[in-house]
């Protein structure tokens, strides 16, 4: 599918060597152990009443009957939350348990524990909750616009912010608006939401193994809630099968504890597909106008913005990613005044928080369509419009920070420009009618069908922003040759597993590595989200390495009278280049154990001020996508032929892991562009499995071509920038791009209809 | 929950006439995930895919007919040497889930379901299948359009087993189309078959996802029929066009959370074109 050449010059297994995962046997024969495969002597099974209502005042709730049911042993409710009685990653404002207003449909009520899965779902349709309906808010300009009541104590408004730069009286000559609109995307992670619990004995703390993002910021609210110290509470990573985003925040973390406390017994807790769509954060549904003033050869003057996203019932990361969104308006363009404003809101809806891209996907769907728009205007190719007001190193952002980052764009459009196209024309040389739009469905014939080529460019933002430390941590130790790593660094797939032994065998001269469990016995390693761990636990292991490294050569240096200075790693050995003294690294570790912990922090940001001023972010990624795509217009159905991508990565570690996270961005841009919606009506999620959220499947992923530019970052420990993110920001919009030029129509809102492309 | 696993046509027929109320399971691939869902309860499951007389097809070249074990897996018939029998039906069987799912899924299941977004189904409707239904009390054959009789409502009376289905095998084109928001792997969205019969000079157009049951178009039909020369495959531009107009006023869509009615009502009569144009590639 991928068409990419890979290093092969370099040694196996270390940093630049497509080293393969450590768990990947495993995971294709099906023997890891996901967090929902895990279990325990005398376990019972937790599960969750939930709201069926998106608003409602409850009236009373009735336990008594789930008591009755044979093999419960536990029913728990917000009067059994030892401690606070929310959560929440930046607010604590979500509930564990609803206990007088139910916000959202899906709201925890109640949880059960039994001794058979069965007998939890018996009990919970028997617990009576009587209900007040109330007319729910789900229109989040209702919110903005302060017409309804709050829906929550802390009102209906998460964050307002502006940012306001420049010579706000510039107009024109040039004008190009639009309005644009993002549906709710699900992360949509095939290993559901699971967790086991072991209470300790005599109920003083607990261990907690789950699937999660961050271990450390889990155990913070957890504790809380269970009233607990933080160290009595522990985390293990349980096997991760994919985040995105969706575990960033608490789930069933509190619930499961909850019920192992109360039971003296290990409870494992399990959701089904329908609950995940139910149980956690999506992407923010998002609402943008946007218009920029330019100069009649296209050079931007002034953007003016104004974007409402809608967060749903609680606030989760929803100020976050408004400030991610606004303040990545301008795109990877030069503008020196801007006017934005941009609101976060309190609905009825499903809850939003982090989904890969965090705020940057929203704000470059609607960029990219005004630098189309602007191309038009000006009379400018596509690409040209976006060469011309590229990004540099050195550029002001609206925020008024200095870009200091490795900025590429120029080259990233240009080696585009550049990539091969598509070899076979519509419907390909061998006729299968499975390569239309349509696919399977046999819909269309060659004749109806039209190809169209759009273009997309990003900025994203690299770690966390606006003055959060959030440093990473690891754990080092060298002996007889092997070196075994500790961190709590979630692995969710992204393959930090398969780096981090890539960094200790680069640094300390071993081929043998042993992998720590994943878990809270180390310091934090911060979140696996905003493209950060491998800047940032990547730097802590490299870190920690080098600390060994210093001891291990002042040892060698001791041993054998010559200069530390002078010694390096070389293969497996430590050599000195004066003398030419070659020691084995085994043998350097011999009868000793060097162990040394390392955090790194990135440089400290700042907040925005009221105009949106300030350095409130750490580094930046760019990246630029080519789709071409084949539509239907009659049918409105699309086939997406091939994306090609030029991406700003900085340093290849594992070309063969950068491929995975590009080919994996590009499958959810793709998904944004043309399926993937959450559908609610009226706070009523109408397809809440994966029969009606549409994935792509095989037959819609299109060929994917990579190009990476290695352009090592100053900033970043070894080099390398986050890959994550940036695949899924820009795909979607060269998607949606390439509709409209095979169609020419003005399509403004994600996912793409069929019913927009045929009656837009 | 009792699972009988009869091994023979007469013991499934016995078990099912000792529990009426019981439930078939072939493929399971429509049963197991309303079981899953709690949307359906079983007390007791009779499993009918290790019968073998529901699992075998026979072509018959003097009636010109091809009879379908109800127990015949999409896997097979998207193959020859069925799928050159049945062109349309083989084309719908594509269409039908993943590779997985076909390798599971039967065609007596699909007609147990009768879902109107059924994909094997507006082809049976287009060729005037029969079903066959047997129970200890005895045989009966009904036409698919009155077997089937609403969304999910059929006419088989518990203790019956379908099992088979027959279908003639045509002169003359057959096919099938279906719109999906997804390449593969998607419910129906709108979908039409349309079969042409060049010995008896007949035109068939069955839809489905347009409504409560499978929708034939009998306006559209004979006016194609009237105007269709089948020797030499053509049908005039502007007999198409008017028939797309007939397949439109013949549907009866709704608006739900997968697409609008506009949208269905416009997508058959696309497709209706499309099939026509298939069928009749000369002007
Ligand atoms: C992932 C997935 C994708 C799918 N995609 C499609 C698709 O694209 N198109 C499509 O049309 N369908 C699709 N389906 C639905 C399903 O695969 C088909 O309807 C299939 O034909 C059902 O056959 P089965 O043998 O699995 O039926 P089962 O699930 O075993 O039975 C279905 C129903 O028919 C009854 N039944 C079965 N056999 C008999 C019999 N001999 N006599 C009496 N009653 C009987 C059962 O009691 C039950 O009510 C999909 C299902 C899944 C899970």
């Amino acid at each position: 599918m991928t068409d990419t050449a890979l290093p092969t010059d370099v040694r196996p297994g270390r940093l630049g060597h497509s080293t393969l995962r450590p768990d990947g046997v495993a995971k294709v024969q099906g023997t890891f152990q996901f967090s929902g495969d895990l279990t325990a002597d005398g376990v019972l099974w937790g599960a969750t009443l939930r709201s069926p209502h998106p608003y409602a005042r409850i009236l009373r709730i009735d336990v008594s009957g789930a008591w009755k049911i044979n093999g419960v042993e536990a029913v728990i409710t917000a009067a059994d939350v030892p401690g606070v009685m929310t959560y929440g990653l930046i607010d604590q404002d979500q509930p564990v348990f609803a206990s007088d207003v139910v916000r959202f449909v899906g709201e925890p009520i109640a949880a059960v524990a039994a001794n058979h899965p069965d007998a939890c779902r018996r009990a919970l349709d028997a617990i009576v909750v009587e209900y007040e309906v109330l007319e729910p808010l789900t229109d989040p300009e209702k919110a903005v616009d302060g017409s309804f009541e709050p829906i929550h104590p802390l009102g209906n408004v998460f964050r307002q912010q502006r940012i306001v730069r420049g010579d706000q009286t510039i107009e024109g000559p040039i004008v190009v608006e639009g309005t644009y609109e993002l549906g709710m995307q699900d992360q949509a992670f095939l290993g559901l939401e699971a967790a086991l619990a072991v209470p300790d004995a005599g109920g003083t703390g607990v261990e907690l193994h789950v699937a999660t993002q961050w271990l450390h910021e889990d155990r913070k609210q957890i504790a809380a809630c269970l009233g607990m110290a933080d160290e009595k509470v522990r985390l293990v990573l349980g096997g991760v099968g994919g985040a995105f985003g969706a575990r960033e925040d608490i789930s069933l973390q509190v619930h499961t504890c909850l019920l192992a406390l109360r039971t003296s017994r290990p409870v494992r807790m399990a959701y089904s597909r329908h609950e995940s769509f139910l149980g956690h954060v999506h992407r923010h549904p998002c609402r943008i106008f946007m218009r920029h003033h330019a100069d009649h050869d296209g050079r931007l003057r002034r953007v003016e913005a104004r974007f409402v996203f809608d967060g749903g019932a609680y606030a989760s990361t929803s100020s976050a990613v408004l400030v991610n969104g606004i303040t990545h308006a301008q795109g990877p363009y030069k503008c020196e005044n801007a006017t934005v404003d941009g609101w976060a809101v309190r609905t009825n809806n499903l809850p939003c928080g982090a989904m890969r891209g965090f705020g940057v996907v929203q704000a470059c769907f609607a960029h990219e369509a005004q630098m189309d728009k602007l191309a038009v205007a000006v009379g400018l190719d596509p690409l040209e419009v976006r060469l011309r007001n590229a990004m540099e190193t050195g550029d002001r952002l609206i925020t008024g920070q200095v870009v200091e980052s490795v900025a590429p764009v120029q080259r990233l459009i240009r080696e585009l420009a550049a990539m091969p196209l598509p070899g076979e024309p519509v419907g390909g040389h061998d006729r299968d009618p499975m390569r239309l739009p349509g696919g399977a469905g046999r819909t269309a014939d060659v004749g109806n069908v039209r190809r169209g080529i759009g273009w997309a460019v990003s900025i994203k933002n690299l770690m966390y922003s606006e003055g959060f430390d959030d440093y990473s941590t690891a754990r080092v130790r060298l002996a007889d040759g092997v070196a075994t790593v500790k961190f709590a660094t979630a692995e969710v797939g992204q393959g930090f597993v398969t780096l981090a032994g890539q960094i200790a065998r680069s640094v300390l001269g071993v081929d043998n590595v042993v992998l720590d469990q994943i878990d809270t016995q180390v310091g934090s390693a911060g979140s696996t989200s905003a493209s950060r761990q491998t800047w940032m636990s990547g730097g802590a292991v490299d870190g920690a390495c080098r600390l060994v490294r210093e001891r291990m050569f002042e040892r060698v240096a001791l041993l054998h009278g010559v200069d530390p200075l002078g010694l390096v790693i070389e293969g497996t050995e430590v050599v000195d280049t004066v003398s030419g003294l070659r020691v084995e690294v085994s043998e350097a570790s011999a009868g000793i154990e060097f162990d040394e912990t390392f955090e790194h922090h990135h440089r400290p940001t700042e907040d925005l001020d009221e105009f949106g001023q300030g350095n409130c972010h750490t580094a930046f990624a760019f990246a630029a996508h080519r789709a071409v795509v084949d539509v239907d217009p009659e049918l409105g159905l699309v086939k997406v032929v091939q994306v090609a991508t030029v991406q700003d990565i900085g340093r290849a570690l594992n070309p063969l892991s950068i491929t995975g996270q590009i080919e994996g961005g590009i499958a959810q841009g793709v998904g944004l562009a043309v399926m993937e919606e959450i559908i609610q009506v009226n706070g009523h999620v109408k397809n809440a499995s994966f029969t009606d959220y549409l994935l792509p499947t095989f037959l819609d992923m299109p060929d994917v071509v990579i190009g990476l530019v290695e352009e090592p970052e100053p900033q970043a420990p070894l080099g390398a920038k986050g890959v994550g993110e940036p695949p899924t920001v820009s795909s979607t919009p060269a998607v949606v791009a390439a509709i409209r030029d095979a169609i020419g129509k003005d399509l403004t809102r994600v996912p793409v209809r069929p019913t927009d492309i045929v009656f837009g | 929950m009792s699972v009988l696993v009869p091994t023979s046509l007469a013991d499934a027929l016995q078990a099912l006439a000792e529990h009426p109320d019981a439930t078939v399971l072939a493929g399971g691939t429509d049963l197991m995930v309303e079981l899953n869902g709690g949307h359906r309860r079983a007390t007791s499951v009779v499993v009918v895919n290790r019968v073998p007389e529901l699992c075998t097809w026979r072509h018959d070249p003097i009636t010109q007919t091809l009879r379908l074990g109800a127990g015949v897996t999409y896997g097979q018939i998207e193959r020859d040497p069925i799928a050159s029998l049945v062109p349309g039906l083989a084309e719908a069987a594509r269409t039908v889930g993943s590779p997985q799912i076909r390798h599971a899924a039967t065609i007596g299941g699909n007609v147990g379901t009768c879902s109107p977004a059924g994909d094997g189904l507006p082809v049976l409707s287009a060729l005037n299948a029969e079903v066959e239904l047997v129970s200890a009390e005895g045989i009966r054959s009904v036409p698919f359009a009155s077997f089937m009789v609403g969304p999910k409502r059929t006419l088989r009376e518990p203790g019956e087993l379908i099992t088979a289905i027959t279908v003639p095998v045509v002169d003359g084109w057959q096919g099938y189309a279906k719109v999906g928001v997804r390449n593969a792997m998607v419910i129906a969205t709108a979908s039409a078959s349309l079969v042409a019969d060049a010995r008896r000079g007949t035109v068939a157009i069955a839809l489905g996802s347009v409504g409560p049951t499978i929708l034939r178009c009998p306006e559209a039909e004979a006016y194609a029929m009237q105007h269709a020369n089948f020797s030499e495959r053509s049908l005039a531009a502007d007999v198409v066009s008017h028939c797309c107009e007939l397949v439109r006023l013949a549907s009866r869509p709704i608006d739900d959370h997968r697409s609008t009615a506009a949208y269905r009502r416009h997508a058959v009569g696309v497709l209706a074109g499309r099939l026509l144009r298939r069928a009749f590639p000369n002007d």
